[in-house]
C-alpha cells in the first residue's frame, strides 16, 4: 500500500469532474421540486441526454453542439412526463419511474451504432492558466461545462432567492391552490420547471459520455440520477448545499478509486459501494428535518374551483 | 348616482347543479354589503365571478356603469377589486412580505415593500412584522396579511369571504373597526357570512341567496336574525331541545395530558386536564389551530400518551391504540370528513365497517361480514336521514352535510360510552346541523359522556353543559355554559392575542 501515490491536487481536480454530472442533474431537480413536482425520471433523462449529446457531438464534431443537443434531448423526454402529470394528471411517482425505464431503453436503441467510438475532445476552458502550480489544475484546468455547471447553481440560487420569478415558483410548490387563487398559471410554471430539470439532467448525462468517461456504453449513468434525487433531499432543496453534496459524493468516488489504485487492504467491492453508502448515510442523518420540503411536492394540481 | 358595481342576471351552472341563477344586485361606493346564504347557496361562486376566477355562463357586470368582465384575478385587481379568501391563500413557508408581494401586480423592491407594509399596518391598526414566517402566525394575524395585501393595492371593492370564522370575538371587533374605517374612506365591502349577528352589526344592506337564486334583500339593522335565517333556509327553523338530565360518575378523565403535535406547524398539547361525567356534554371552543386536532388525536388513540393521562371509567387507556379504545367504548369523530373520518373513494358500507367492525361485530375470524355491514350502513342512512341512493355509493359522492350526518351517525349508533367529536356541524346546512346537535343531545340523555370540540360558539352554548377553551395547546378550566357571556368566552379563548385595536 502506498498512499503517497495519491496527489491531493489531482484528487481535488478530478473530484470536481466526477461531481459535475451529479451536480447538473440535482440542480435541475431542485428547481422541479421547488415547483412542487417530483420527477423520479432523472436517470432516464440523463441517459437520454448522454446518448443525444454523444451522437450529435460525433456527427458534427463539436462537443458544444453535442451539449446543446443533450439539453434538448433531456428536455424533450421530460415533455412526456409533463404531459402525463400536468395534463393527464397521472401519478408523479409512477410516471417518473416509467420515464426512467423508457429513457434507458430509448438510449440503448439510439446508441447501438455508437458503441466503441471516441467522441471529439473537449478542450480546457482557460488553456495555459491550468499550468499554474497547485491552483492551476484545481481552478483553471477544466473544461467549459464544469464552470457552466457551477454558474447554473449560482444562477438558480440567485433566481430562487432574489427574483419575482423565483418567488412565484416557490409559491407554486408551496401551495398550488393558493397560487391558482391569486391568478398564477400553476401548470405553465410547472411545465417550464420540468423542462429546465430535463435540460439539466441531459447536460449531466452528456458530461459523462463526452468528458468523464468519454465513450458510449449502455446504462453508463449507473445510478447517478438516483443519487441526484437523494442529493436534492439531503441538500434540503438549497442550491449551494447541492454543490457541497455533489462534491462530497464526487470526492468519495475519486478517493476510493485512488485507494484501490494504491492497493488498500479493503475488498474492492466495499470501496466501490462507499460513495453510495456514505451519501445515503449523510442523507438519512440530514433529512431528519423535513420542514424545508415544498408543501405541495408530488401533489397533483387540478383547478377544480 | 351609478352604483360602484352592478350585477345583472349572473348565471353559472356546473354539471348537475346551477350554482348561480340570474342573480342581480348593486353595491354602492363605501357601502358594506352582505351576501347571506347557507353552504352551497352559491355565495362563493358569485364572488369568484366578480374576482375573475370563474367565468359566468350568462349575465353581465357593470363597474361604475362600464361593462366589466375580468378574464383573470389580475384584471380584477387592476380594476380595484381585492379579495380576502375564506381559506387563506397564504404560503406557510414564505414570510409576510413575500406573501404580500405574490398578491400584488407590480410589487416594489422588498425594502420599499417592507416599509409600506409597516405604514399601512399602522394606519389601520393591524400590527404585523413583515419578516415573520407565515406558518408561525395565528389565524387572526394571517388574516391581517391578506387584508394588508389587499389594502396595499388601494381597492375600491374589498370582498371578504367568511372572514370571522377563525377569529375570537375580540379579534372580530378589531376587524370590524378596520372595515368601518375603510368604508368611511369610500371603499365598498362585499361581506360574505352566515353569522347573522355580525351582519346586523356591520352591514348596510344584505342580499340573500338560496340554492343559487337571489331570494330577497333586507336592511340587516332593521331585520331580526331569525327572519334572516328563515329567508336563508326557506323554512322555519327547529331549535334542538335539551332535556334535563342527571350527571353520573366520571366517564372520561384526562390528567396532565401533554403531547407533541405530529405536524410541523401544529400545536402541542400542554398539561390538559378535564373530566367528563356520564350524560354530560363538555364544549371545547377556541380558534382553529390551537390544539383541537391534537386533542382529538390524543383521545382517539392516534397520538399515544402516558397511560394514566387518559382514563376511561378509571381504567388507564393513554397507551392504547384507536381499536382498543373503540372496543372499550371511547369513540371519536374527527373534523376532516373526507380523508380522516371517511375514506373518500370507498363505499358507505366499507366506511361503516372501518370504524364499526369491532363494536358491531362486522368481522369474524378476519373475514368481513358484508351483509351485516350493509345493514349497519343502511341503519345509519335511515336513522340520520342521509340523502343517498344507497350504501354502495362512494363517500365522496355525498354532499358535505350528508356525509357529516353519516360519519356522526356511524359513531352514535355504536352506543359509545364516551364520544369525542371535532367540528360536528362544520360546513353543514342549518337543518342538518340541527339534526346532528339533536342526536348528540339525545346521546347525552342516554348517559353517554360527550366532548364536543367546535369553533361555532353558538353551537357550544346551545348544547354544552360546561365550556372550556383551547388556547395554544392549553385547556382552560371548564365553566358552566349557563350565564357565560361572550366577553368571558373571548377571554378564555385567549382574548385578542395581543392584537391592538384600530386607531380610528
Amino acid at each position: 500500500m502506498d498512499l503517497s501515490a495519491i496527489n491531493p491536487v489531482l484528487l481535488i481536480a478530478s473530484l470536481m469532474v466526477a461531481a459535475t454530472p451529479l451536480l447538473l442533474a440535482a440542480i435541475g431537480e431542485v428547481v422541479v421540486e421547488k415547483a412542487g413536482v417530483l420527477n423520479l425520471g432523472v436517470e432516464g433523462m440523463m441517459i437520454t441526454g448522454a446518448i443525444c449529446g454523444f451522437a450529435i457531438a460525433v456527427e458534427t464534431g463539436s462537443p458544444v453542439v453535442g451539449f446543446v443537443a443533450a439539453a434538448i434531448g433531456g428536455a424533450l423526454l421530460s415533455v412526456l412526463f409533463a404531459i402525463l402529470t400536468q395534463f393527464a394528471l397521472a401519478n408523479q411517482v409512477a410516471s417518473g419511474l416509467a420515464l426512467t425505464l423508457f429513457g434507458l431503453g430509448l438510449s440503448a436503441l439510439l446508441g447501438q451504432s455508437y458503441v466503441g467510438i471516441k467522441p471529439p475532445e473537449t478542450g480546457d476552458a482557460f488553456g495555459a492558466l491550468g499550468d499554474i502550480p497547485v491552483i492551476g489544475p484545481i481552478l483553471f484546468g477544466h473544461d467549459l461545462m464544469l464552470y457552466v455547471g457551477i454558474l447554473i447553481v449560482a444562477a438558480t440560487w440567485a433566481v430562487l432567492t432574489f427574483t419575482r420569478v423565483g418567488l412565484i415558483l416557490r409559491a407554486v410548490g408551496e401551495n398550488h391552490d393558493a397560487a391558482h387563487a391569486l391568478g398564477y398559471k400553476v401548470k405553465r410554471i410547472r411545465v417550464l420547471a420540468i423542462l429546465f430539470g430535463g435540460g439539466c439532467a441531459g447536460l449531466g448525462g452528456a458530461y459523462i459520455s463526452l468528458i468523464r468517461v468519454p465513450q458510449w456504453t449502455e446504462g453508463m449513468t449507473a445510478g447517478i440520477g438516483w443519487i441526484a434525487l437523494a442529493l436534492v433531499v439531503f441538500a434540503s432543496w438549497k442550491p449551494w448545499r447541492v454543490l457541497i453534496g455533489a462534491y462530497l459524493f464526487g470526492g468519495v468516488t475519486v478517493l476510493q478509486l485512488n485507494l484501490q489504485a494504491a492497493g488498500v487492504a479493503v475488498p474492492v467491492e466495499y470501496l466501490a459501494m462507499s460513495p453510495y453508502l456514505i451519501t445515503i448515510l449523510v442523507l438519512v442523518i440530514l433529512s431528519a428535518d423535513k420542514s424545508n420540503a415544498p408543501a405541495s411536492l408530488g401533489r397533483t394540481f387540478h383547478a377544480s374551483s | 348616482m351609478t352604483p360602484l358595481l352592478s350585477i345583472r342576471g349572473l348565471t353559472k351552472a356546473y354539471p348537475g347543479v346551477v350554482a348561480n341563477d340570474t342573480v342581480s344586485f348593486d353595491i354602492g361606493t363605501g357601502e358594506v354589503h352582505a351576501l347571506l346564504g347557507e353552504n352551497g347557496a352559491g355565495k362563493s361562486t358569485l364572488v369568484k365571478m366578480i374576482y375573475g376566477l370563474v367565468k359566468p355562463d350568462s349575465g353581465e357586470m357593470l363597474l361604475r356603469g362600464a361593462p366589466y368582465a375580468p378574464a383573470e384575478p389580475r384584471a380584477a385587481r387592476a380594476d380595484g377589486i381585492a379579495m380576502v379568501f375564506q381559506h387563506f391563500s397564504l404560503f406557510d413557508a414564505l414570510n409576510v412580505a413575500e406573501n404580500i408581494a405574490l398578491g400584488m401586480e407590480d410589487p416594489p423592491p422588498m425594502r420599499d415593500l417592507t416599509r409600506r407594509i409597516r405604514e399601512v399596518s399602522e394606519t389601520y391598526g393591524l400590527p404585523l412584522d413583515p419578516s415573520r414566517t407565515v406558518g408561525d402566525l395565528s389565524a387572526g394575524e394571517r388574516q391581517r396579511v391578506e387584508i394588508i395585501r389587499c389594502l396595499l393595492q388601494d381597492p375600491k371593492l374589498l370582498i371578504m369571504d367568511e372572514p370571522t370564522s377563525v377569529l375570537t370575538p375580540q379579534e372580530v371587533e378589531i376587524l370590524f373597526q378596520t372595515l368601518r374605517k375603510l368604508s368611511s374612506e369610500g371603499t365598498a365591502i362585499l361581506y360574505i357570512s352566515h353569522k347573522l349577528e355580525e351582519i346586523r352589526a356591520l352591514c348596510d344592506n344584505a342580499t340573500i341567496l338560496r340554492l343559487g337564486k337571489n331570494v330577497g334583500s333586507c336592511i340587516p339593522r332593521d331585520t331580526t336574525a331569525r327572519d334572516m335565517a328563515e329567508m336563508m333556509v326557506g323554512t322555519a327553523l327547529q331549535t334542538p331541545e335539551r332535556s334535563g338530565r342527571a350527571l353520573g360518575e366520571v366517564a372520561l378523565d384526562i390528567k396532565g395530558l401533554s403531547a407533541a403535535s405530529p405536524s410541523a406547524f401544529g400545536t402541542s398539547l400542554k398539561d390538559v386536564s378535564l373530566s367528563v361525567r356520564k350524560g354530560e356534554i363538555v364544549g371545547i371552543g377556541g380558534v382553529a389551530g390551537n390544539g383541537q386536532d391534537e386533542l382529538l388525536a390524543a383521545l382517539s388513540g392516534e397520538i399515544l400518551s402516558a397511560p394514566g393521562a387518559v382514563s376511561l371509567h378509571g381504567r388507564p387507556v393513554g397507551g392504547l391504540g384507536p381499536s382498543q379504545r373503540r372496543k372499550l367504548g371511547l369513540l371519536t369523530g374527527p373534523e376532516e370528513r373526507l380523508g380522516h373520518a371517511a375514506a373518500p373513494d370507498m363505499s358507505l358500507t366499507e366506511n361503516a365497517m372501518l370504524t364499526g367492525a369491532l363494536r358491531e361485530g362486522l368481522v369474524s375470524n378476519g373475514f368481513l361480514k358484508w351483509g351485516a355491514a350493509r345493514d349497519f350502513a343502511q341503519r345509519i342512512i335511515q336513522a340520520f336521514d342521509v340523502r343517498t341512493p344507497g350504501p354502495e355509493n362512494a363517500a365522496r359522492s355525498l354532499s358535505g352535510g350528508n356525509l357529516q350526518k353519516f360519519v356522526i351517525g356511524r359513531e352514535v349508533l355504536q352506543r359509545p360510552e364516551v364520544l369525542v367529536v371535532n367540528q360536528p356541524t362544520w360546513g353543514v346546512d342549518a337543518a342538518a346541523a340541527a339534526a346532528i346537535r339533536q342526536a348528540l343531545l339525545d346521546l347525552a340523555a342516554g348517559g353517554t359522556a360527550l366532548v364536543v370540540i367546535s369553533q361555532d360558539l353558538d353551537e357550544l352554548m346551545e348544547i354544552a353543559d360546561n365550556f372550556a377553551a383551547l388556547n395554544e395547546g392549553r385547556l382552560t378550566a371548564p365553566r358552566p355554559t349557563a350565564g357565560l357571556t361572550i366577553d368571558e368566552i373571548g377571554l378564555m379563548m385567549g382574548g385578542a392575542h395581543g392584537m391592538e385595536v384600530a386607531h380610528v
